[in-house]
């Protein structure tokens, strides 16, 4: 899996740091940074579920 | 022959319509699926205007994430909530109701205080600011109003440090708010509570530019007004707008929340009786799901044609959001109306959804974390000192909970 972020449309809500705090965190203005691109398997429910709460649908997450 | 809206207008159900007696934390039954009789279908409102109602949860979802769906108040066709809605300057608006790119600027000037991280180390100032609270309860007499003695306090108190607001003046802007989310306000009354907010915020501004502290509003009057990036006036509605939203919402929360614990004892006893701040997580997730205290919609105007659950909404026509009752849509939570402090909550649409959900959202799950965590721990015989059929909510309310609980232990 790769987590891909689209910054510009990010609106600080902070859910995917909530929801995966080892692969999302967010800069000085609240807007979302990813801390590991490639997150392990244990990871993906996490990673899933912080891409379906983000309110602005920011996270896009490529399978393979 | 093609029915045209104004024939099947009386048959409409009215929003907002009122709760079923007895069910203080259900939605409007008339406005609910399956009595709704299409998945996507209008209602009535106070002027005659049928905008659309969007009840699905994966409907609204879909839609509040769409850039067709303008919130834009200042357009034909908004779905106002009333007439001093309707009636108020369009130069006083605040980034609410505005559309990107220019909600996104303005957004993006106050999103920096409610990250995560800010709202953790918080965390140790509103826990002595909640255990204060209890103690001076605790030292006093019995019964109290939990909405004056700690419901309201919490969350004022840790708006005001954060804005940089005196907290003395707090009688002053809890009186002007009330009047503001009060369904009833004349416009002429609306008016003149928001005027007295602004211009009150206007001249801390001026004292935040002399001597600025370390403050939200400090930062806004050195960083953006300063600057020439917003003038005054924008920086002090927007603190306005901040300070309002800060307290009146999770104060809300934590006065409708513990009627709802105290009347589902089997959960109450679960928040009480857990050391795991993940179940305290949780929990909360599942109160603003089922408590729903933003229970006046979500609202927005078409600027396309947009086709959705069958039906064809039109360019121009008004949208409201039920957040209430998609946070009841069985398809998205089994067993919608029972409250279970178990189940996992966190895809609930209570601070709506799309760019314009809750800036605040961080801040509040922190407070209600600390609340209910504490509350019930410290004061474990907690009880109602009214009959529950007593109590008045806030039906009338653009936020919804109760006007007092009367509280012994």
């Amino acid at each position: 899996m790769r987590v891909e972020v689209d910054q510009p449309k990010c609106v600080a809500s902070g859910q995917c740091v909530l929801a995966a705090p080892d692969v999302f965190d967010q800069d000085d203005d609240g807007i979302v940074v990813t801390l590991n691109d490639r997150p392990d398997t244990g990871l993906h429910d996490d990673v899933r579920e912080a891409a379906a709460l983000c309110p602005a649908a920011v996270i896009s997450l490529v399978e393979k | 022959m093609t029915e045209t809206v104004a024939d099947t207008a009386a048959g409409l159900p009215g929003y907002p319509s009122p709760r079923a007696a007895g069910c203080p934390f259900d939605p409007p039954p008339a406005l609910r699926p399956p009595h709704a009789d299409r998945p996507v279908s209008r209602v009535r409102l106070w002027d005659g205007t049928q905008p659309w109602l969007i009840t699905r949860h994966a409907d609204l979802r879909t839609l509040l994430n769409d850039p067709r769906v303008s919130a834009d108040s200042t357009r034909d066709g908004y779905p106002h909530r009333s007439a001093s809605m309707q009636g108020s300057d369009p130069a006083t608006q605040t980034f609410l109701s505005m559309d990107d790119p220019e909600h996104a600027r303005l957004r993006r000037m106050v999103t920096s205080p409610f990250a995560i991280r800010k709202m953790e180390a918080l965390r140790p100032s509103i826990q002595k600011i909640v255990d204060d609270l209890i103690d001076a309860m605790l030292a006093g007499p019995r019964p109290v109003d939990l909405v004056e003695a700690f419901a309201l306090p919490v969350p004022s108190l840790v708006i005001c440090a954060l804005l940089g607001v005196p907290y003395e003046k707090h009688d002053f802007f809890q009186r002007n708010t009330r009047v503001i989310v009060r369904r009833t306000s004349s416009p002429e009354e609306v008016a003149a509570a928001n005027t007295a907010l602004v211009d009150y915020m206007d001249d801390l501004l001026g004292d935040k530019l002399a001597h600025p502290a370390d403050d939200l509003l400090s930062t806004l009057a050195t960083e953006r007004v300063a600057t020439g990036e917003m003038t005054r006036r924008e920086a002090a509605r927007m603190g306005n707008l901040l300070l309002a939203a800060g307290h009146e919402t999770t104060a809300n929360m934590i006065a409708l929340g513990t009627v709802a614990l105290l009347r589902n004892p089997d959960q109450l006893a679960r928040l009480r009786d857990t050391e795991d701040p993940k179940a305290v997580a949780g929990a909360v997730e599942e109160l603003l799901r089922y408590l729903n205290i933003t229970h006046s919609g979500r609202r927005r105007v078409a600027l396309e044609d947009i086709e959705i659950g069958g039906e064809t909404i039109r360019a121009g026509e008004g949208l409201i959001f039920a957040n209430d009752i998609a946070n009841r849509d069985p398809d998205a939570f089994p067993g919608p109306d029972r409250l279970d402090l178990s189940r996992d909550a966190r895809r609930h649409v209570a601070f709506g959804y799309g760019v314009h959900q809750c800036l605040g959202q961080p801040l509040a799950r922190v407070e209600l974390q600390v609340v209910y965590s504490t509350l019930y721990r410290r004061i474990p015989t907690l009880a109602l000192d009214t009959p529950f059929e007593q109590l008045e909510f806030k039906h009338d309310g653009l936020v919804y909970g109760v006007y007092k609980l009367p509280v012994t232990w």
